[in-house]
């Protein structure tokens, strides 16, 4: 089995680098240039997330592997990010319910991370827990808006959540490496997350007047590795472009 | 010779902050300790947001200035905790960002008025902005945008 801290910090640092580039993705492209804005400065503060929790990830595996390296140089079978960060972009209703989704769980997972045995982990957990709060209070702001605003909007906000809602379970359910996280007292136990969660979700999906899906039929296989979606190996080859085209190019 | 730590203090009181630069990175909070040891001089810098592209200019320019001062041996270590907080920002540097246009940050969340006419009647284009620590808002009487320093 591998070492599960290098594991749990490859997962923390994966979701926060593979949602980066999906955001970073709008840069440009976003309906209004507040939007294009705020899309540009989330990716920002998770790809700035990335380098902390990839980073030490290298240090943990004492190989002499950097973020950049683990971020670049890793294929898409060694990625242990959850399937819903790498979900395509879509509409921007799709774009911001994701978003949402990851937002909601981010936020009660970084709570509990602050409070860390390992003092490392706690210090990223404090510092990205603020530019998080901000994350979700954006994301569940244009929810309720898109949801509780046309009829199209409405619909749209309605089919992203049916799409995405499924790819919500695996952010909570448990593996070895998170069990053993838990028993070592460095992240919260995941199935606690899930009440802090719910109750956040259902009242922002409440004012948006938006139906959660009934089935908690859940995707799994991002963290594990086991079984990415297709959508990884192409979004990949746009980020690794670099460096798959001219190994080891610096500047 | 070494310098004195308030010399240098006051060194870095004179670099300016890369994207802001009517403040200083001291005036800016995230200079968190400046030590002798031996004949290195250690300075601690946090970041503002984990992803602000100024960092590692920043880091750059401080090197720099005190490169120009004559100090050679200089070990620059990033301090991530405690976390950077708005609340460092120093006294003159909240009036000096309003002087610029940039309303300083307010514990009540928003900014406590237009950074141009004073005016008390703002409000919220987008909770985020032109860099990680602004956000974007709009006085109603002189109708001007203006950036918010924003609280974290």
């Amino acid at each position: 089995m591998p070492e599960p801290l290098f594991e749990f910090l490859c997962r923390m640092g994966d979701n926060t680098l593979v949602l980066g580039q999906r955001v970073s993705e709008w840069c440009g492209h976003a309906p209004v240039l507040e939007e294009d804005i705020a899309l540009a400065n989330t990716a920002l503060d998770l790809i700035g997330q990335t380098q902390m929790w990839l980073g030490l990830a290298g240090e943990v595996e004492g190989k002499g592997r950097s973020a950049d390296d683990l971020a670049m140089l890793r294929d898409v079978w060694d990625f242990r990010n959850v399937l819903l960060v790498e979900q395509p972009n879509g509409d921007f209703g799709q774009t911001l319910m994701r978003q949402f989704l990851f937002d909601a769980w981010h936020l009660a997972m970084l709570t509990g991370l602050k409070d860390s045995a390992n003092p490392r982990v706690a210090e990223i957990a404090a510092k990205a827990v603020k530019e998080v709060a901000y994350h979700v209070e954006r994301s569940s702001g244009t929810v309720i808006g898109l949801g509780d605003g046309t009829s199209e909007s409405h619909a749209r906000m309605q089919a992203a959540l049916d799409l995405l809602w499924p790819y919500a379970g695996e952010m909570f359910v448990a593996d070895t490496v998170d069990t053993a996280m838990a028993e070592a007292g460095i992240s919260p136990d995941l199935a606690d997350l899930r009440t802090a969660f719910d109750v956040h979700v259902q009242r922002v999906l409440g004012e948006a007047t938006l139906t959660v899906p009934e089935s908690d039929f859940a995707h799994k296989g991002g963290k594990t590795g086991f079984r990415h979606s297709e959508h990884l190996g192409h979004m990949l080859t746009q980020m690794q472009w670099l460096q798959r085209a001219y190994p080891g190019a610096t500047w | 010779m070494k310098p004195e730590l308030a010399e240098v203090w006051d060194w870095l009181d004179d670099v300016p902050d890369p994207e802001i630069p009517v403040i200083s990175v001291v005036d800016l909070g995230i200079v968190r300790g400046v030590t002798w040891e031996g004949d290195t001089l250690n300075v601690a810098v946090t970041p503002t947001y984990s992803g602000c592209p100024a960092t590692t200019v920043i880091a750059l320019d401080i090197e720099t200035a005190l490169r120009d001062r004559g100090i050679s041996d200089i070990r620059i270590r990033t301090r991530l905790s405690p976390p950077w907080t708005t609340d460092w920002l120093s006294e003159k540097g909240r009036a000096k960002l309003e002087e610029y246009g940039i309303a300083p940050p307010q514990p009540a969340g928003g900014p406590q008025r237009c950074p141009r006419c004073k005016s008390t009647d703002v409000v919220r284009v987008s909770q985020f902005g032109s860099t990680p620590c602004k956000a974007h808002w709009r006085c109603k009487d002189c109708l001007e945008p203006f950036d918010y320093f924003k609280c974290i």
